[in-house]
């Protein structure tokens, strides 16, 4: 471990609440039927667009660059971090590095308070999240102002994302026009509930923030190693803004974030955009490399965060994961997500790259970790839409083995694996197996009503919660081969 | 400053890498680049059908776009403006001076020095010229150079007006990657500025220019 670890003191972030475990939280979301109804159009919504313009006929050869792209980039980290490092130091640029959350937060504060600002604009960063950045801004009594319309709306709610790239998607909009009531500054009392006039209301809320800001936290979706330019995908222009006004630009990217080449933009650029929101192109790009003389941010720092990518990349199989550049194509297509929604999975990474990303970053030894690789169907869908050809069923299954092996260890076996070793001896012996399944089959038909099984006994009945079994035949398979003549 | 502060995590993180990676560091896995670099010769026989195809895929992303002769140009500049009912726009040092010389009524303030960001915000408009131009995508792209000025510019005002000579417009992003400088800073744009996020409705104009416009001037 690093003596980063621990020493945490003004940069702490408040102590997140322990997070229930997958089925648990997926409850309540299942319950709320605004939320239903509101992340079911989403997802829809989201599909049809994907679905609007026709895949261009090269589409193939473009995700298997594009996975070649990042495993390139994750075989060969190191010597890719320290090539950026280079090429970002020569352009003027300053680069951190970050162990851990703690250890990113104490160096975004230092860097905030080093320039006496009381207030900072933030464009969409999944690290600032995950590091827990805006609490900690707030202890320090810095506020954090956040740009993009779902992430203000977010923001006011209290609440967390429910979408990698929509984050408000769980919301409609005369919850918006609520909270933008309660929180925006200026918003008339008869501001209506359609969408162009709320988004009016952000506009005149956001700019004056804008136009004061002398500090800027943004994320960035690449890194290229060789050139040291970082690069942003956005639609609304908070980014651009954020990066071309305030005086000093923070920008917090995972070490996973590196490209190899300049040249690799010309398939990630077209990747990106149509699995994100079925688009040939974002509507703004903005790439920098360092600082430019005469336009933008006089002072550029990058802070590049582990905080757990490294363990992700330790596993063979795992690290796959790490291919992803965040598109959220997968969300859009699982039909789990399109039901619980992205709270569930807890905090920053929903959908199923969430439930391979955050176990392997977090390890799997809490039980809301260890529940994300079964919150899935395996229906395959995601591994279908990824640009980077993450096969997401694959690494799920694989990590649902890491779950069993690490309860192996623990000294108080769980039921499932008492049970298990059950079966295992029972299995073990042709006689001890026979004389089971005739003593099985006996109780079975004395539970059954009407050929079915409606609830089983003790543990075994959370099976039938949701679901009915079939009485087992009188006879068994192999009381009936013996018989036969 | 705080260049220090996460140094001592550097080679923590290094040396992390290089133990998860093991056996398999250093691995460079053949990239296949079998995806197309150049349009298809169907839709690309003569550069009329690239400058078609950029004027439609412009006009998909909801961004007004005119095909203008050289000397049309500042007629057409200052025909757009007025359209808007600009009174004051901002405009790159060093955009070419005849791109204005039609213009009557609309101030034109030069960013030397550089103005601030009220009057930037003040602005009811932008005109600039382009680094490059992308007809599959539909995309134009600033790179700071000569008639684009600084990147502030074009992110403020509500309303960019860019103008496109023909020879800079290319085919695919790969073409478009090949002639852009990255050491320069770049803002690629397609449409205006846009959001879903209200009920997953279609809205323009959230932050940046609500209106984009583009000029082709074809020679």
């Amino acid at each position: 471990m690093t003596a980063s670890s621990g020493t945490a003191g003004e940069a702490r972030a408040p102590v997140p609440l322990p997070t229930p475990k997958f089925a648990t939280a997926a409850r309540a979301a299942l319950a709320d039927t605004r939320l239903r109804r509101n992340l079911r159009g989403a997802t829809a919504s989201l599909r049809e667009r994907a679905g609007a313009s026709p895949e261009p006929g090269d589409w193939e050869e473009l995700r298997e660059a594009g996975r070649a792209i990042r495993d390139d980039a994750l075989l060969n980290l190191d010597a890719h971090l320290e090539e950026l490092e280079r090429a970002v130091t020569e352009a003027g640029g300053t680069v951190h590095w970050a162990a851990d959350a703690a250890e990113a937060r104490r160096i975004v504060l230092a860097l905030v308070q080093a320039t006496g600002a009381r207030e900072v604009v933030k464009a969409r960063s999944l690290v600032a999240r995950e590091i827990g950045l805006n609490g900690a801004l707030a202890a320090a009594g810095i506020t954090a102002r956040e740009t993009a319309l779902a992430d203000l709306v977010v923001q006011l709610g209290g609440d967390e994302p429910s979408h990698l790239l929509s984050p408000a998607a769980h919301r409609d909009g005369a919850q918006i026009r609520e909270l933008f009531l309660r929180g925006l500054l200026g918003a008339p009392p008869d501001l209506p509930d359609e969408p162009a006039a709320l988004v009016g209301a952000a506009r005149a809320h956001l700019r004056e923030g804008f136009l004061a800001a002398r500090v800027a936290i943004t994320g960035a979706n690449f890194l290229v190693a060789e050139t040291g330019t970082a690069v942003l995908l956005e639609s609304e222009g908070n980014a651009r803004m954020c990066l071309t006004l305030p005086d000093t630009l923070i920008t917090l990217a995972g070490i996973e974030k590196v490209v190899p080449a300049w040249a690799d933009l010309e398939v990630l650029l077209q990747l990106l955009p149509r699995s994100a929101a079925g688009e040939a192109m974002t509507p703004y790009v903005s790439s920098w490399t360092g600082v430019t003389p005469g336009d933008g941010p006089r002072a550029f720092h990058l802070v590049l965060l582990d905080n757990g990518r490294t363990r992700a990349l330790a596993d063979e199989v795992g690290r796959a994961a790490l291919r992803c550049v965040r598109c959220s194509a997968c969300l859009n297509v699982c039909p789990v997500y399109e039901r619980t929604g992205g709270h569930a999975y807890g905090p920053v990474y929903p959908g199923p790259i969430g439930a391979i990303l955050t176990p392997q970053m977090r390890g799997v030894e809490s039980a809301a970790d260890a529940s994300l690789p079964y919150a899935s169907t395996l229906c395959g869908a995601c591994a279908d839409v990824c640009p980077v050809k993450i096969d997401i069923p694959e690494v799920l299954v694989h990590l649902r083995g890491r779950v069993v092996e690490s309860r192996r260890r623990r000294p108080v076996p769980t039921p499932e694996l008492l049970m298990m070793r059950g079966l295992a001896w029972t299995m073990g012996d042709a006689r001890r197996y026979e004389a089971a399944l005739r003593r099985g089959t006996r109780w079975a038909r004395l539970l059954s009503r009407g050929g079915r099984i409606r609830r089983l006994p003790g543990l075994l009945g959370k099976w039938t919660e949701a679901r009915d079994l079939p009485a087992p035949p009188a006879e068994s398979f192999r009381a009936w081969w013996r018989r036969r003549p | 400053m705080s260049g220090e502060s996460g140094a001592g995590s550097r080679e923590e993180i290094l040396r992390r890498v290089r133990e998860a990676l093991g056996g398999a560091r250093g691995a460079r896995p053949p990239v296949p680049r079998g995806y197309a670099r150049r349009l298809p010769e169907a839709e690309a026989e003569t550069r009329a059908d690239v400058l078609a195809l950029f004027t439609e895929r412009v006009a998909d992303r909801r961004a007004a776009v005119r095909h203008v002769s050289a000397d049309e140009l500042a007629t057409a500049v200052a025909a757009a403006l007025w359209g808007r009912e600009a009174a004051q726009i901002a405009v790159p040092a060093d955009l070419p001076y005849g791109w204005l010389a039609d213009l009557d009524g609309v101030r034109a303030l030069a960013d030397a020095p550089a103005l601030d960001t009220e009057t930037l915000a003040a602005c009811d408009g932008v005109v600039t010229g382009c680094a490059a131009a992308v007809a599959l995508t539909g995309t134009v792209v600033l790179d700071g150079g000569r008639a684009q000025g600084r990147r502030a510019l074009t992110a403020v005002p509500g309303y960019h007006l860019c103008v496109v000579h023909a020879d800079q417009i290319v085919g695919t992003v790969p073409e478009a990657l090949g002639r852009l400088d990255p050491s320069r800073p770049l803002t690629w744009i397609s449409g205006p500025s846009t959001t879903h996020d209200i009920g997953m409705a279609r809205v323009e104009g959230v932050h940046g220019p609500r209106h984009l416009e583009v000029l082709v001037v074809e020679d």
